[in-house]
């Protein structure tokens, strides 16, 4: 019972940071139609931000207090690199969707590569609270404290995003940019606003992943952003693209097919297994869980 | 004449056919201009074209503004209203939500569009995907009419419809016009006949004829020549 607690608490947790990615990831090819394979670049840019922003950021005695506000840092910086490559690169490429590609791949390559060229491929060690390291009891499993933030920040991303689609002018605009993009400027809607702000709350939540993932793993990499990315296609394919709610539930199911499968099969069998949960989807339902495009 | 809206020398390219070639003509102030002619020969692309929506080369004017250049949402503010061929509502969205997204200028017409379509009213919290055929159509065209706008592009809104709804559609239609200018797609010429002023024929992307719609529709040969039916399917 203990053991299959642990399992799934960590699952979550790490569905959790797919979620993250995923969300962004799914929100921007569903509005836009830009496959941003950037969006790893994203993750690693934010934690090494906040990584770097901790060293500098000697003067706060409070561990806490210098983790808070060293995440706000690497938040910021991802949002703002998530603008700007909007702004600068997808933006003169609107409609030539191969050339989108090619562009956000080379982005994310070299990021990824002037990242290791500056910091070396060495894993960092993330200054984290005591208390996210410490575990708490649950039903007899001892579970890392961190495992209960990156549940609860995704909790938190996932509400917030809703109550934006539901609540406000902007979020309307998403919701019906990803159904009918022309449609929307054909009511006077300047949607590349839209655009950009997607692509900002995308670089934010891939940031707070790339943070998170920092306290997960106990550290950061330059290839960390790159290997979170490729669970987080295959969770927005599985989940549906442009469906916030089928992001949620594909990155439940594939966190915890990686935990449950690395556990009770074999070490490494859990990448294989979403493998095959990404074939079965495909076969039996093609449009993923939501079965439709749609921001909801 | 000076025209509210007047196209020049409008060309368009899709997918390598060279669909309009050389496109001209005026619609003038007030009242309903309608743009006819048989399927395929560049209705539809005409508005999209105008609407910015598709690459166009050419002159399109509104009043003093130059819009061959502005992008649709800008077209949009200028004054310009559009009814799109498919409707294009947004299915995933209610009645009421759709109507909100195209509310411009916090000066929307409620009043307007809900005493011409009740039922948008009472349905106002239904997904506009359930809605039938009609009641999209009735939706499309309490957007459009939901800003005071100078002009409003109006693209085959009986299209699908049954009868008694093409009715109640062509009602709006000329309530639409005692308040702005309409430039129509129309296939069904008893709704030419009954709210045209003015007509604008393509056939095979050139302007054939332009002129007063009774006049066109009062003779059989144009009628037969440009459009393929009877001229007594008109009246």
């Amino acid at each position: 019972m203990s053991t299959w607690v642990l399992l799934t608490i960590t699952g979550l947790g790490l569905g959790a940071m797919y979620f993250l990615i995923a969300s962004g990831l799914s929100l921007i090819y569903g509005l836009m139609g830009v496959l941003n394979f950037a969006h790893g670049a994203f993750i690693t840019v934010g934690a090494y931000a906040s990584w770097y922003a901790q060293g500098k950021l000697g003067g706060i005695d409070s561990v806490p207090l210098r983790f808070v506000v060293a995440a706000i840092v690497g938040l910021a910086v991802g949002g703002m690199i998530a603008i700007l490559t909007e702004l600068v690169l997808i933006r003169p490429l609107y409609q030539r969707h191969i050339e989108q590609v090619l562009v956000t791949v080379g982005l994310g390559l070299a990021l990824t590569a002037l990242v290791a060229g500056i910091w070396t491929q060495t894993q960092q060690v993330y200054l984290t609270p005591t208390w996210l390291t410490e575990t708490t009891g649950v039903f007899g499993a001892s579970i890392p404290n961190d495992r209960f933030v990156e549940i609860a920040a995704a909790v938190v991303v996932l509400v917030g995003l809703l109550a934006f689609f539901r609540y406000t002018r902007y979020g309307l605009i998403v919701r019906a940019g990803v159904e009918n993009r022309a449609m929307v400027m054909a009511l006077g809607i300047d949607v590349r606003k839209a655009f950009t702000l997607v692509f900002a709350l995308g670089g934010l939540a891939a940031a707070l992943a790339g943070i998170l993932s920092g306290v997960y793993f106990g550290g950061i990499d330059p290839a960390r952003g790159t290997h979170l990315l490729i669970y987080a296609f295959i969770v927005v394919v599985i989940g549906g693209l442009g469906s916030i709610l089928g992001s949620a539930a594909a990155a439940v199911i594939v966190g915890l097919t990686q935990q449950y499968a690395n556990y009770y099969a074999s070490s490494g069998v859990g990448d294989i297994a979403v493998i095959l949960l990404l074939a079965a989807v495909l076969l039996v339902r093609p449009g993923g869980l939501s079965g439709a495009v749609a921001a909801h | 004449m000076k025209g509210l809206l007047e196209v020049e020398g409008l060309d368009v390219f899709l997918g390598g056919s060279h669909v309009l070639k050389g496109v001209s003509f005026a619609v003038l102030e007030g009242g309903v201009t309608a743009l006819l002619g048989r399927n395929g020969v560049g209705k539809t692309t005409t508005i999209r074209a105008i609407m910015g929506l598709s690459d166009r080369h050419g002159r399109i004017r509104l009043g003093d503004a130059d819009l061959t250049r502005e992008r649709t949402d800008r077209i949009v503010r200028r004054g310009v209203g559009y009814v799109p061929e498919d409707r294009d509502v947004f299915t995933t969205l209610t009645v009421a939500e759709n109507l909100r997204l195209a509310e411009r200028n916090g000066s929307a017409r409620y009043d307007l569009v809900y005493d011409l379509f009740p039922e948008l009213r009472q349905r106002g919290g239904q997904r506009a995907g359930t809605l039938s055929g009609g009641q999209q159509q009735m939706l499309a065209i309490a957007r459009a009419l939901l800003n005071e706008n100078r002009l409003l592009l109006i693209d085959e809104p009986t299209k699908g419809l049954a009868p008694l709804l093409v009715t109640e559609v062509a009602k709006a239609l000329e309530k639409a016009a005692e308040i702005t200018t309409v430039l129509l797609v129309e296939q069904n010429l008893g709704v030419v006949h009954r709210i045209a002023d003015q007509v604008v024929v393509l056939d095979v992307g050139r302007v054939v004829h332009t002129g007063p719609a009774k006049e066109f529709l009062a003779n059989p040969g144009l009628v037969h020549r440009y459009l393929g039916v009877s001229g007594a399917e008109a009246a």
